[in-house]
């Protein structure tokens, strides 16, 4: 049945994978669990490795050391096709000598499935990403979002364990992929199964995920649910990577965190003395009058640029330190008719509660 | 637009489309412009084929008399040697043929599995012979398959076979020099269309339960037929035609359609019989090309949409 997905859904256990081409390293003692289930990102830009890792879970690449465990048993060592692992693939690899209903079918040839059982599974899955009525197109007959869909039927109508999804939305249009997105995270929501997502678009990630795994030069650098990992990013690496953010050294010493001679007000923990970076997002900025009062930091800073995109606005401000810093606001009423002027001197204020210091690299 | 800025045609009606007269002129005046940029293409078309071929087939229509008659084309029919030459050259086409996808689709498989630089450096040895004289390779062949030559010498001094094997001058000689000469023809169309496949295709097989050889039958098969047809048909069509190895390696005793001609033509100075066989096998290899067209064309997909 292709909706029990969810009762054969197994976690992955990954430990200690190291993966070197020639001289070059690419995969560092890399360990990361999926709970069986789960939606996991791995995002990281091009270079990172994240899609080496997904082809050591496929079993397209061959690791040097490490161990994957589904659901308890090892698959290391396992030739790619008996691993029953679905995969799309970046192109969506479709075979291009096979309609959409072959090409849906072949995991279940492959099974020996008999030829009723065949077609309902098929029928099902092309129902299921709603492509109902399609099974005879050929493959160069589809538009992108569509041989999308089909890669995808492909992937689960044999039930497998794990699906794998290598930045599967990236030659599809914005609009599209917006779509598409919310579709594949309904589609996991029915199915259930453990799905590792490959993406360098962070915007993706967050929209789709249960928790990503940011990667970078071989490692994770943070692996968090998405609200976390906004909110609280553990390294540079990753403030910079996930959303916009504005970096303003800051430096702990004498039991508190100080900005320019200025002690700034904070709700997280004093980190040990040394000099480190407050992560500044756009949004948690904002415009204030006058000294700010209770648990807000301000900013002395100078208006560069306004930029008005419609919903919101965007105002560079460049601190004292010359240092240059973004706010943005939506455009309300209220805002609008206060909007700082080029050049004019204004004061930027921070909640205690949004100071994030990540330790300076 | 307001009634009074509208201007009217010579029927009275009001003139919408603005410039719709001048734009047609100008589309004219560029396909005027295209049809004598390609005057000489088409004029050295006409010149080289369409005339040529035009003569040949005016040429078979007359005999040695010069008298208009069907004869030349009649002996096909009553003469049983012209039919055992014609029969000889197909199965000297169809084994070449054969021997060179037995022989050709398993090298252009291992080319275009190696890594890019050695894939190069054996395209290499492919490619050499195929620059080197037809005629060189022949008599290359000669010198080693003959009564005296480098196989059947080394193999009487290594005492395996008592008398020499007969390997020149026959049918077997014939098919050995010929696949040789003609093998780059089926390897290089084979080896870019297998280049092409796209290897996340065969990963794709692989990780939907497909075993190596499940793979390499479903898909990597299936989609390397194109070039191996076009090979298929290259060979073919040459072969029909062949002259050189034939004549040298045959010994006499495998007369081809080409050679055939030749006699006609230069021995017995019938020049009409030789345009007859010329037309004969224009018309075979024509139909030929159509046969494979329509096989590919319309039944490559249908075999897919069955089960």
């Amino acid at each position: 049945m292709l909706l029990s997905l969810a009762q054969s859904a197994l976690p992955i256990g990954i430990s200690g994978i190291e993966k070197r081409f020639g001289g070059l390293s690419v995969l560092h003692d890399l360990g990361l669990d999926v709970a069986a289930g789960e939606f996991l990102t791995l995002l990281g830009p091009s270079g990172s490795g994240k899609t080496t890792l997904l082809m050591i879970l496929a079993g397209f690449v061959r690791a040097n050391a490490g161990s994957i465990k589904v659901g308890g048993e090892e698959i290391i060592t396992m030739p790619p096709h008996k691993r029953n692992i679905g995969m799309v693939f970046q192109n969506y690899a479709l075979f291009p000598h096979m309609n959409v209903f072959h090409n849906i079918a072949f995991p279940l040839k492959q099974r020996r499935v008999s030829a009723a059982e065949t077609t309902e599974r098929v029928e099902r899955a092309l129902d299921l990403v709603q492509l109902k009525g399609l099974g005879e197109r050929r493959v160069d007959q589809l538009s992108g979002g569509q041989r999308q869909r089909v890669a995808l039927a492909r992937a689960i109508v044999f039930e497998p364990r794990i699906v794998l999804m290598d930045e599967p939305l990236s030659a599809l249009d914005k609009s599209l992929r917006e779509h598409m997105q919310i579709e594949l995270r309904n589609l996991h929501r029915r199915l259930g199964m453990t799905t590792v997502y490959v993406t360098h678009d962070q915007r993706e990630a967050i929209t789709m995920s249960d928790r990503i795994a940011v990667m970078n030069a071989g490692r994770i650098e943070q692996i968090d649910q998405p609200e976390a990992l906004y909110a609280r990013p553990k390294t540079k690496f990753v403030a910079g990577f996930i959303g916009e953010s504005s970096f303003i050294p800051v430096e702990c010493r004498d039991g508190g965190v100080w900005h320019e001679g200025g002690k700034l007000r904070m709700k997280d923990p004093m980190p040990s003395p040394g000099r480190y970076s407050m992560v500044v997002r756009p949004e948690k900025l904002r415009v204030v009058a006058g000294e700010p009062t209770g648990d807000v930091n301000a900013l002395a800073a100078t208006v560069g640029d306004v930029i008005y995109q419609g919903d919101s606005f965007v105002c560079y401000a460049t601190l004292k330190d010359g240092r240059q810093v973004t706010l943005r606001d939506y455009c309300r009423p209220d805002v609008l008719a206060k909007l700082p002027a080029p050049g004019e001197p204004i004061t930027l204020g921070i909640d205690a509660q949004d100071v994030v210091l990540v330790a300076d690299q | 637009m307001s009634v009074a800025s509208a201007s009217l045609d010579h029927a009275g009606r009001p003139d919408r489309a603005i410039n719709a007269g001048a734009l047609r002129a100008d589309a004219r005046r560029e396909s005027r412009g295209l049809l004598a940029l390609l005057s000489p293409g088409l004029l050295l078309v006409f010149a080289v084929i369409i005339v040529p071929i035009g003569w040949l087939f005016w040429l078979s229509l007359f005999d040695e008399t010069g008298q208009l008659s069907a004869s030349n084309y009649a002996r096909f029919f009553e003469q049983a040697s012209y039919i055992k030459t014609f029969v000889t050259t197909f199965k000297v086409a169809f084994t070449v043929t054969g021997a060179c996808v037995l022989f050709g689709y398993p090298l252009a498989y291992m080319l275009s599995q190696l890594p890019r630089r050695a894939a190069g450096a054996c395209l290499i040895f492919v490619i050499l012979p195929f620059w080197t004289s037809v005629l060189v390779r022949t008599y290359a062949w000669l010198v080693i398959l003959q009564r005296k030559g480098l196989v059947n010498t080394w193999l009487i001094d290594l005492g395996v076979i008592g008398q020499p094997l007969p390997l020149a001058n026959n049918f077997a000689a014939v098919v050995i020099g010929m696949t040789h000469i003609m093998l780059p023809f089926l390897v290089l169309p084979l080896y870019a269309s297998m280049k092409s496949i796209d290897t996340d295709c065969l990963r794709a097989g692989m990780n939907l339960g497909a075993s190596p050889t499940a793979t390499f039958r479903q898909i990597f098969l299936p989609l390397s037929l194109p070039g191996l047809a076009s090979g298929v048909v290259i060979v073919f069509v040459l072969c029909l035609g062949f002259f050189v190895t034939p004549a040298l390696m045959g010994g006499g005793k495998v007369i081809m359609w080409a050679m055939r001609m030749e006699q006609a033509t230069s021995l017995y100075s019938n020049w009409g019989a030789g345009a007859a066989l010329g037309v004969v096998l224009l018309a075979a290899t024509l139909a030929l090309l159509g046969l494979f067209h329509w096989l590919l064309g319309t039944r490559a997909t249908g075999v897919w949409s069955e089960r």
